[in-house]
């Protein structure tokens, strides 16, 4: 007898708080040089592409400024100093959580993005909800069968094809202007959340559910969904407790792209349906070249990358066992 | 009293191909009845459509499919439901891949308890824990929490067993259920799947080897192309075949009767071409060795783990060397330190009598040439866009060929290992497994070496292929002196292959000698327990052998 206990096995690894924090260790640091990266970037770009910020600063005012003043407003917002030194005076300020101060609004970058924000993550939370959602009904319900498949199928390649603000106003034309069942515009209670919240969720909802689809086919075909089968559990039970699991891997893999979507998407969305938040915020700030705005609003978004990213490594672990022992 | 599985007629077709074609047969209580085909025989189609799960788009027709007496073929989905995984129990191959890698396996085996039964949770993990103790897992506690990965694979197909006996049922289908373990594991399963079966259910198992099964059945049913082509108890078809496709299937096997003939029961391969053979092919000069080699790799956890430990060989000019070992024993690390593909911790390998750290890159790429490898799985080891042609023509400009003569000698090639220019043009996923690694023998020809190390080359190949396999390995052998290294886990193919053998475990050689003392007087104990779980014809079996050289 070969001793059953010894050949090949290993005690389980259960995923322990050491492994997670070395991943997570190793992932904050990325974080910061993502970090770093973004800010000097958007940096080299606004200053490249770069009209008079002196100019546009005072400009609000609706005045025709003399040169005196507008070299005393270059003087207090330090643009008379070398390019390097900005940087470095831009890092340094970064490094202690200092955003600058808008241009545009007189007020820190931090508390004009603060107050703009929680109108923001409700829509986007509320838009990735949907989207996941229906993505996973979508698929779930779908997959491998005929002729459902290809009708949904259809549906999400035109929802994915169609540019955002066109899914807008279609939306606008039905539930608001025909119907009238539904608000036009505006930040006031849920009901007005609604449309925004699909104009964002479909396009995203749409490809995350073909890419959930295809993955859930494949999985589909595995055996031990055919074992699961033939312990009698029903088709669409075996799905959503075998196969689902697997298949949102590659969910998780693309929060990302759900991420970057949600990102822009706001600015269209909000301008639309004339809401408050981050993409109306980030809109003006490019119009006006209220560069301490776009520069904070980058590093703000490549924040939110990360802390993403981040969020998505724990959650990797936590579907697939199997990572942590490797 | 009725029978416990009736099927007359059982037609199977996807897209108008039909898989399946006519299967009857009757199982009853108390039985084992076997089901042997090759890959593409129908066997497995046909267990799935007993259980109403044919397969996606499959189109089923049957004259009469009678379960304990009960019609089955008017059943939905639903009724079909009630039966699966409480009176069927069904064991699938390879328990990697069928248990959900996701779930701890005590969920798994759980899951037909929650479906079938009114235990409440408790009850059911209680349940598991004891149906585990029942298949032979040790500390059924811990492992209940482990997950597929974490348990070695014959641990895995027992719990696969204990998810499929969970409700007590009264027929199990075991489909394969040792083709991916050890021999000496699967020895065990088997062992285990026969005490399950008790006076009240029966057991079908369905397996491409026959010698596995004979074990185990009472009756045997020999299926080809969609058909069963003889049915009748164990003993009679194995002394008495009567189908010359059973009598093929038998002759392939290559166990001890077969060592020094032809095993397969086609033509021969086409009189030699014109070859020459490599100008330093005397017989009994040292053309690869190796002395102490050892070779460790950090596990998961940063731990070095010792692949190869204290391994020394010779290899003869025109001889074979087989290297026999269970997964995990050290063999591929062997071979690929043998190679040059990995760097020895400690030891050297010699090629011709020169050590490999002792030659310049450009007398390495020199010796490479001389050593070639033929894989297990030829489908993984070509470009899936390279034809025939490209792949033989790639390895022959490695050689050094000029670009004006290799078609000629591409098709020389190819003639020697039985596939003609036809073959030229086509892709790999257009050829079929034993042409594939035809083609890869051919490849490893291209480079005219002194020295090809086979990497379980038959091991994934059906057995009459893989018969003529081992036959074309012996001829070329016969007409180009070339020394092979045989690596395999199928102690049956090494017996036959072989002149010398190693017998690893643990990555160190246990044994090693003669093939024929090795196997008839073994000194090791860990070799007498592999010689015992070779799966065994029984009764012996002396089929028409042909010796070698002639036809």
């Amino acid at each position: 007898m070969t001793a059953l206990g010894t050949t090949g096995t290993r005690l389980a690894v259960r995923p322990t708080a050491v492994a997670i924090a070395k991943r997570i260790g190793v992932r904050l640091i990325a974080g910061v040089g993502v970090l770093w990266g973004a800010a000097t970037l958007s940096f080299i770009a606004l200053h490249v592409t770069a009209g008079d910020a002196a100019l546009s600063t005072v400009a609000g005012q609706g005045a025709n400024p003399t040169k005196e003043v507008l070299d005393q407003v270059r003087r207090d917002l330090g643009l008379d100093q070398p390019l390097y030194h900005q940087y470095l005076d831009y890092l340094g300020r970064l490094l202690h959580g200092d955003l600058g101060r808008s241009y545009q609004q007189r007020i820190s970058v931090s508390q004009a993005i603060g107050e703009q924000l929680g109108q923001t993550v409700q829509l986007a939370v509320a838009a990735a909800v949907v989207a996941v959602l229906l993505a996973i009904a979508a698929a779930v319900l779908t997959a491998r069968r005929r002729p459902w498949r290809s009708i949904a199928s259809g549906v999400e390649l035109t929802l994915s094809a169609t540019p955002t603000f066109v899914i807008g106003i279609v939306l606008l034309i039905v539930f608001s202007f025909t119907l009238k069942v539904l608000p036009v515009s505006g930040n006031d209670g849920p009901r007005a959340l609604i449309l925004p919240t699909l104009t964002l969720a479909l396009p995203i909802g749409a490809v995350l559910a073909q890419v959930l689809r295809s993955e859930l086919e494949e999985v589909l075909e595995q055996p031990f969904i055919l074992t699961a089968r033939t312990r009698g559990m029903r088709d669409t039970v075996v799905r959503v407790r075998h196969a689902l699991r697997h298949a949102l891997v590659q969910i998780v893999t693309m929060s990302g792209f759900v991420v970057g979507g949600l990102l822009g998407g706001a600015v269209i969305t909000e301008t639309l349906f004339v809401r408050q938040g981050v993409g109306q915020l980030m809109l003006s700030a490019v119009t006006t070249k209220d560069i301490p705005m776009v520069l904070g609003l980058v590093v703000f978004a490549a924040f939110v990358y990360v802390l993403v990213n981040l969020l998505v490594d724990i959650a990797y672990t936590l579907i697939d066992p199997r990572l942590v022992t490797r | 009293m009725t029978s416990l599985l009736e099927v007359a007629g059982l037609k199977v077709a996807f897209n108008g191909t039909t898989v399946v074609d006519g299967v009857s047969f009757t199982l009853e209580r108390g039985e084992c009845l076997a089901l042997v085909g090759e890959s593409g025989s129908g066997k497995s189609v046909t267990t799935r459509t007993l259980v109403g799960l044919p397969g996606y788009g499959a189109r089923v027709h049957t004259d009469r499919l009678r379960f304990d007496g009960t019609d089955v073929t008017g059943f939905t989905d639903r009724t079909w439901r009630r039966v699966r995984g409480a009176r069927i129990g069904f064991v699938l191959q390879d328990a990697m891949a069928s248990l959900d890698p996701l779930r701890p396996v005590g969920r798994e085996i759980a899951e037909p308890l929650a479906l079938h039964t009114t235990l409440n949770r408790a009850a059911r993990a209680a349940r598991v824990h004891e149906l585990l103790e029942s298949v032979g897992v040790p500390e059924p506690e811990v492992r209940a929490a482990q997950y597929p990965h974490q348990l070695s694979g014959g641990l895995r197909q027992r719990a696969l067993i204990a998810s499929a006996i969970a409700c007590e049922p009264e027929l199990l289908l075991a489909d394969e259920p040792t083709t991916a373990l050890d021999a000496t594991v699967a020895l065990q399963v088997l062992d285990l799947l026969g005490s399950l079966k008790g006076n009240r259910s029966g057991l079908l198992i369905v397996s491409h080897d026959l010698a596995v099964v004979a074990r185990l059945a009472d009756r045997v049913a020999v299926m080809k192309a969609g058909r069963i082509v003889e049915l009748g108890a164990t003993d009679a078809v194995l002394r008495d075949p009567q189908h010359p496709y059973t009598k093929a299937l038998l002759a392939a096997v290559p166990s001890a009767h077969a060592k020094g003939t032809w095993l397969s029961t086609v033509e021969r391969p086409a009189a030699a071409a014109p070859v020459s053979p490599p100008a330093a092919a005397q017989p009994g000069r040292p053309v690869l060795a190796a002395v102490g080699l050892r070779k460790s790799f950090p596990g998961p956890d940063g731990v070095a783990r010792v692949a190869v430990e204290d391994v020394s060989l010779t290899l003869r000019a025109g001889e074979t060397l087989g290297i026999v070992g269970e997964s995990g024993s050290g063999k591929s690390t062997t071979a690929r330190l043998l190679l040059g593909l990995e760097t020895p911790d400690a030891g050297e390998v010699h090629v011709d009598g020169t050590p490999w750290p002792a030659l310049t890159p450009e007398q390495r790429r020199a010796h490479r040439r001389r050593l070639q490898i033929v894989y297990q799985d030829p489908l993984g080891s070509f470009d899936p866009r390279f034809t025939v042609e490209r792949v033989i023509g790639e390895a022959l400009g490695a050689a050094g060929h000029p670009r004006g003569a290799r078609r000629e000698r591409t098709v020389e090639l190819l003639e020697m290992v039985a596939l003609d220019a036809g073959h030229l043009r086509r892709r790999p996923l257009e050829l079929s497994g034993g042409q594939r690694q035809r083609v890869a023998v051919a490849r490893a020809l291209a480079a005219e070496p002194e020295v090809i190390v086979c990497d379980e080359p038959v091991s994934a190949l059906d057995v009459s292929v893989q018969a003529q396999i081992l036959d074309l390995l012996a001829d070329l052998q016969a007409r180009l002196g070339v020394a092979y290294l045989f690596i395999s886990h199928d102690l049956g193919v090494v017996y036959h292959a072989s002149d010398r053998v190693l017998v690893m475990r643990d990555g160190r050689v246990l044994e090693s000698g003669d093939v024929r003392t090795v196997f008839t007087d073994p000194q090791h104990d860990y070799t007498r327990e592999l010689l015992a779980a070779i799966p065994r014809l029984t009764p012996q079996v002396a089929p028409p052998a042909t010796p070698l050289g002639v036809g």
